[in-house]
């Protein structure tokens, strides 16, 4: 937002257009803001992306006891052109690394992570494992992290939960 | 004993306590299902297992080859080393005229102080009736070098072809004859010695 | 593919794509495919996205320390992969589990059977486009995990079966809530049966398709589900009975004709017998010490040994090379997945791209474990 302070003092129609600009930002881009980001968080598709010992505790929490679906997250098995969330469950090997990066990079904006798990948080159980990354947040930017080994379900619902605030919190129109 | 069950039991012997499911009606051609081998299915524990049939096994095989070597004779396991260039025999001997023909595991071994590798083949018998809890374990020993040579086994068992590519890349190992013989678990970028021996340290450790 | 095939006229024809690693059909696992237009004309199978290095990790750790890694790669059924280890740590050490011990090892593996057998049945619905097989089957499932979860504390995690018996005993009243959900899933099976196993869409989508003949899955040395239904009748738990099994009354499914509707229906035959056992387990459990007590640090004499159980995927295998320290020296993993993984290939050559999933999740192929 621009400061009504960094308008140049050079005629009285620069400032006009300023304060126009303020309350016109005011009356629409706030509520503006808040409906992009209230259709943003009551839908956040993640990216199909099993991993290991986690992904059993993801399909617990999109069955019929713990219910995912009712957040808004959807496990659509399209593209990954299509989803704005990527849930990193469990462990991400050295061979995998790559691959991580490339599926992120190939999302597109607004995308969030949520990084699930011990394994992808530091290492977990395996930080003495030749070919484990010891926690992902070296190659990709975490949102969320929802620690356990594996953990419950309601504790993932609750790191969903926890994204969804930052998101109705945030205040650019890119999401992040 | 199994109350809710009963209909599906029903109309069979009294006497006959395997239980057969029903099979689905759609089908046009009828399939059994078939009870597993001809062992009670209830019945007191039964005694511990004796060495006779190992020792016969053991026996056949030391009679054969005289360069087969009998490690061990337990209950229902026999270890047999031989040297790399008679293996292929005796697994064909194993496989055609002792029956064992289900290849389950093959795990190889870094005995870094004796300097030898060793691979073991465990294989088990499914065709022939009478041995299916016995396990051979067939063994052979290398130099411990940088890539020792061993010959496939892939044409006596099939199953063996993944088994010795992870054994080929854990240990350094190099089967000859093998029809594919490239990496199979770790990264392709992958440019250290093979992890599994002795000599390779873990970098969190 | 060789260079000359590269400048004959049907070279462009061929082409490759990959199935996986993300995939919402392979999981963590990726399958190099040439396609011929709908065909496959070859497949090869690339695992090692889940390669965690537990053969290495476990030479680190001593013998308890180990049960926690241990049952990672296959926590579907952690109890499946503990059963084997215990059972041969305590071969080499001559341990006698008391029979309480042994009753309850039996029913937490029955129990993880279940489980595993519905995330099964449950993703091999969802993978032909029915979405109730999913529903239905990750709830049910939940029931089972409730009851281990009573048990050991943890909802998948269960670390229960560990060496020198089992960890704790099972909480006073158990049986009544198992009762109820034993009576309660027995319907509840002859439901799936009837929404999916006799569904005219599944029949025609699995029947026929992906035939492994009985020479090939003995050949191939495939396990578990697979080679019960290509007509071989062979279940650890018969052909050398451990633990407690022999003092159950149950019984092996097999089918002859090998397709995928045969593996899948065998899976649910599989739940069905394990009701039976749980039934009798829960009734006839003896009383007395459920743990032997190890230490720490148990000391394990030198020694190897080669144990196998008949986990949820199939075979599993330990060999374990102890050298009289804390820790062992080898420890050689023989997962069922990856005996099964030689199957992918010889399955899915020259079938249609629409068949590969019943073909490949119908292996009961679980790529983590697989990679160990």
């Amino acid at each position: 937002m621009v400061e009504a302070a960094q308008v140049p003092k050079t005629g009285e129609v620069n400032v006009l257009v300023g304060k126009v600009n303020e309350i016109l930002q005011d009356a629409i881009g706030a509520p503006l803001r808040y409906i992009v980001n209230w259709g943003r968080l009551y839908s956040l598709w993640p990216v199909h992306l099993e991993t290991a010992c986690c992904s059993v505790e993801v399909g617990a929490a999109s069955g019929s006891r713990f219910d995912a679906e009712r957040f808004g997250v959807l496990e659509a098995f399209g593209s990954l052109r299509q989803c704005d969330l990527i849930i990193v469950m469990g462990t991400v090997t050295r061979k995998l690394a790559p691959r991580l990066k490339l599926i992120y990079d190939q999302m597109p904006e607004p995308k969030w992570v949520i990084a699930m798990g011990a394994c992808s948080i530091t290492g977990g159980l395996y930080f003495d494992s030749y070919n484990v990354l010891r926690g992902i947040d070296d190659i990709i930017p975490v949102d969320v992290y929802v620690p356990g080994c594996p953990p419950r379900a309601e504790s993932l619902i609750q790191g969903v939960a926890l994204l969804q605030d930052k998101i109705r919190h945030s205040t650019s129109l890119r999401g992040t | 004993m199994q109350p809710a069950d009963s209909e599906k039991n029903a109309g069979m012997n009294a006497g006959q306590k395997r239980a057969v499911a029903k099979t689905p009606p759609v089908t046009p051609a009828p399939s059994v299902i078939e009870v597993g081998p001809s062992v009670p299915t209830k019945g007191p524990a039964p005694a511990p297992p004796d060495t006779s049939r190992t020792f016969d096994l053991a026996d056949e095989i030391a009679g054969r080859f005289p360069s087969a070597k009998i490690d061990y004779v337990r209950p229902r396991r026999v270890k047999v080393t031989v040297p790399p260039d008679k293996i292929k025999v005796v697994a064909l001997y194993i496989r055609d005229v002792l029956g064992f023909d289900h290849l389950n595991v093959v795990g190889g071994t870094d005995y870094i102080q004796q300097k030898e590798f060793e691979v073991i083949y465990f294989v088990g018998s499914i065709s022939r009736p009478g041995q299916q809890d016995l396990v051979i374990q067939l063994a052979e020993r290398v130099e411990r070098e940088d890539s020792p040579k061993v010959p496939s086994l892939t044409d006596v068992w099939g199953a063996a072809e993944y088994h010795e590519r992870e054994t080929f890349e854990m240990l350094g190992i190099v089967f000859e004859g093998h029809p594919d013989l490239r990496r199979l678990l770790l990264p392709e970028d992958w440019n250290d010695i093979p992890p599994l021996r002795k000599d390779y340290v873990s970098p969190g450790r | 593919m060789s260079t000359a095939f590269e400048y004959s006229p049907d070279a462009d024809r061929i082409m490759s794509v990959s199935l996986g690693p993300q995939h919402p059909g392979a999981g963590h696992f990726r399958i190099r495919l040439w396609l011929d237009g709908d065909l496959v004309v070859k497949a090869d199978p690339d695992p090692g996205y889940v390669h965690r290095g537990e053969e290495k990790m476990s030479e680190y750790r001593n013998y308890i320390q180990n049960v926690p890694h241990l049952e990672r790669p296959v926590i579907l059924d952690s109890s499946g992969i503990l059963f084997a280890y215990s059972l041969a740590v305590d071969q080499l050490m001559g341990n006698k589990i008391p029979p309480r011990a042994e009753y309850l090892r039996v029913i937490m593996a029955e129990l993880n059977r279940i489980i595993s057998h519905e995330y099964y049945l449950g993703i091999l619905g969802l993978f032909v486009g029915q979405t109730t097989m999913i529903t239905w089957c990750m709830g049910d499932r939940d029931l089972f995990i409730d009851l281990g979860a009573r048990i050991a504390g943890a909802r998948v995690t269960f670390a229960y079966i560990i060496p020198g018996g089992v960890r704790n005993d099972m909480p006073e009243g158990l049986q009544v809530q198992a009762f109820e959900t034993l009576d309660w899933f027995d319907k509840r099976m002859d439901e799936y049966e009837k929404i999916f196993f006799k569904n005219p869409l599944w029949e025609e989508r699995s029947k026929g398709v992906g035939v492994l003949s009985r020479e090939d899955a003995i050949k191939l040395g495939a396990t578990g589900t697979v080679l019960r239904a290509s007509g071989v009748a062979h279940d650890i738990r018969k052909a050398e009975p451990y633990g407690a099994y022999p003092e159950f009354d149950f019984a092996v499914a097999s089918l002859k004709e090998g397709d995928c509707w045969a593996r899948g229906y065998v899976a649910l035959q599989e739940m069905r017998e394990s009701v039976k056992i749980l039934r009798q387990a829960f009734k006839n459990i003896p009383p007395g010490p459920v743990r032997l007590k190890l230490g720490p640090q148990p000391r394990v004499p030198a020694g190897e040994v080669y144990a196998r159980t008949e986990a949820a995927h199939g075979e599993m295998s330990y060999f374990i090379v102890s050298d009289g320290s804390p820790k062992p020296y080898r420890l050689k993993l023989g997962v069922p997945s990856f005996k099964n993984m030689r199957v992918i290939p010889h399955l899915l050559k020259g079938i249609h791209i629409a068949d590969i999933p019943p073909v490949y999740w119908g292996l009961n192929y679980w790529p983590v474990e697989a990679d160990h």
